[in-house]
């Protein structure tokens, strides 16, 4: 999908610079472009320096685990199937609280984990359970208070107030998790429903 | 001031010196933990410069030929009602597909039309609230080989869905529209 995206944009660009007469113009756009990208990505270092060093800070400080330990009786409802002191919720709530605080780097080795313990309850092994879908659905949601590292590349490109979109991807996160929390809902209950017809 | 402009305005400052505060006193060894995940964070800045060069690449020429412009004439019916402007609409494509191609398409969309832009804002909040589905899938998925994923694209799907139009419609209403 990505290679045909990537294609696509390339290909159409070529094909209608062709089409008009002004190969030149691609020429000049792919070499400038390049060399504006690595500029651009040495600027980035910086910023994810910074944010990576302080996640890690958090990490080492049990901040994370302050944090997943405060959710533990908002995520309970959501997975009924798997039991509160079973290690798979610990890694969840890590997981979760890791990627509130905009820390995503630090989020994915607790996801694997959680992913494991949560097969280990799956009595359908190779079949997603459930409660995998549930979580997956949270980790796409992309649920975060702080989205650290857009912040940093706004100011890195000049924004009067780089943290000012705080407030919305607050908003939309929750309501894009919401919907699909809804989505994985409802999936599941016409499965249930056409499982049932079935003799 | 608006409540959620104090938010936006005091969230840096207050991780800035909560975190490292908070690690100090908990005894962590916290200008060390600091450089072991920085130098993570620049190893992650190498490994996303090809992405970068890549999109920065495909993007320039597809604009540059007048693709761009083409597409933008074509899709302003479909788009323009849900309030998104056709620029983000590659971006819409890609969100789900790569985190790090999300991210350079982000960063390129800032230095085109401007952080502060409508432009630039929509890119923030649609890069800073969403996440990369299919990547998170399979990666998940893959590291315990499970294969039947019923319909945990579908949902993700959703949830991405909503988040872009989402996104349009808080951006408008905090910032003022395009």
């Amino acid at each position: 999908m990505l290679n045909l995206v990537w294609l696509a944009l390339i290909l159409s660009g070529v094909a209608v610079a062709a089409l008009r007469g002004q190969v030149d113009a691609v020429t000049d756009a792919a070499t400038t472009s390049a060399s504006g990208a690595v500029e651009t990505a040495i600027a980035l270092a910086g910023v994810m320096v910074l944010w990576l060093g302080l996640s890690r800070i958090a990490e080492r400080s049990g901040l994370i685990e302050a944090l997943a330990r405060r959710m533990r009786p908002l995520l309970g409802p959501l997975f009924p199937g798997v039991p509160p002191d079973h290690p798979a919720m610990g890694a969840m709530m890590m997981n979760l609280g890791a990627n509130l605080l905009g820390l995503g780097s630090a989020a994915t080795p607790f996801g694997l984990r959680a992913m494991k313990e949560l097969e280990r309850l799956n009595p359908e092994k190779g079949t997603a359970s459930d409660a995998m879908i549930t979580f997956l659905v949270l980790n796409t949601g992309g649920f975060s208070l702080v989205p650290a590292m857009m912040i940093g590349l706004r100011a890195q490109a000049g924004s009067r107030n780089p943290a000012e979109i705080v407030g919305a991807t607050l908003v939309v996160s929750l309501a894009a998790t919401l919907a699909g929390l809804g989505a994985d809902a409802l999936f599941r209950s016409a499965q249930r429903k056409r499982a049932l017809r079935r003799p | 001031m608006n409540p959620l402009d104090l938010l936006a305005r005091w969230t840096v400052p207050f991780l800035l010196g909560f975190i490292p505060l908070y690690g100090y006193l908990r005894g962590v060894d916290i200008y060390n933990a600091f450089i072991d995940g920085g130098r993570e964070g620049l190893s992650l800045a190498i490994r996303i410069l090809p992405y970068i060069v890549s999109i920065f690449v495909a993007i320039g020429v597809f604009r540059a030929s007048g693709a761009l412009e083409l597409t933008t004439h074509y899709l302003q019916p479909v788009l323009r009602p849900l309030g998104i402007p056709p620029e983000i609409l590659p971006l819409m494509i890609i969100r789900p597909l790569s985190g790090n191609g999300a991210l350079a398409l982000t960063t390129e969309l800032l230095h085109r039309w401007g952080p502060d832009s409508f432009i630039g804002r929509l890119a923030s909040v649609i890069t800073g609230s969403t996440d990369t589905t299919f990547y998170i899938l399979s990666l998940y998925f893959g590291s315990v080989g499970v294969t039947r994923s019923r319909h945990a694209l579908a949902a993700g799907l959703v949830a991405d869905g909503v988040g872009f139009l989402a996104a349009a419609l808080t951006v408008k209403w905090l910032f003022g529209g395009a």
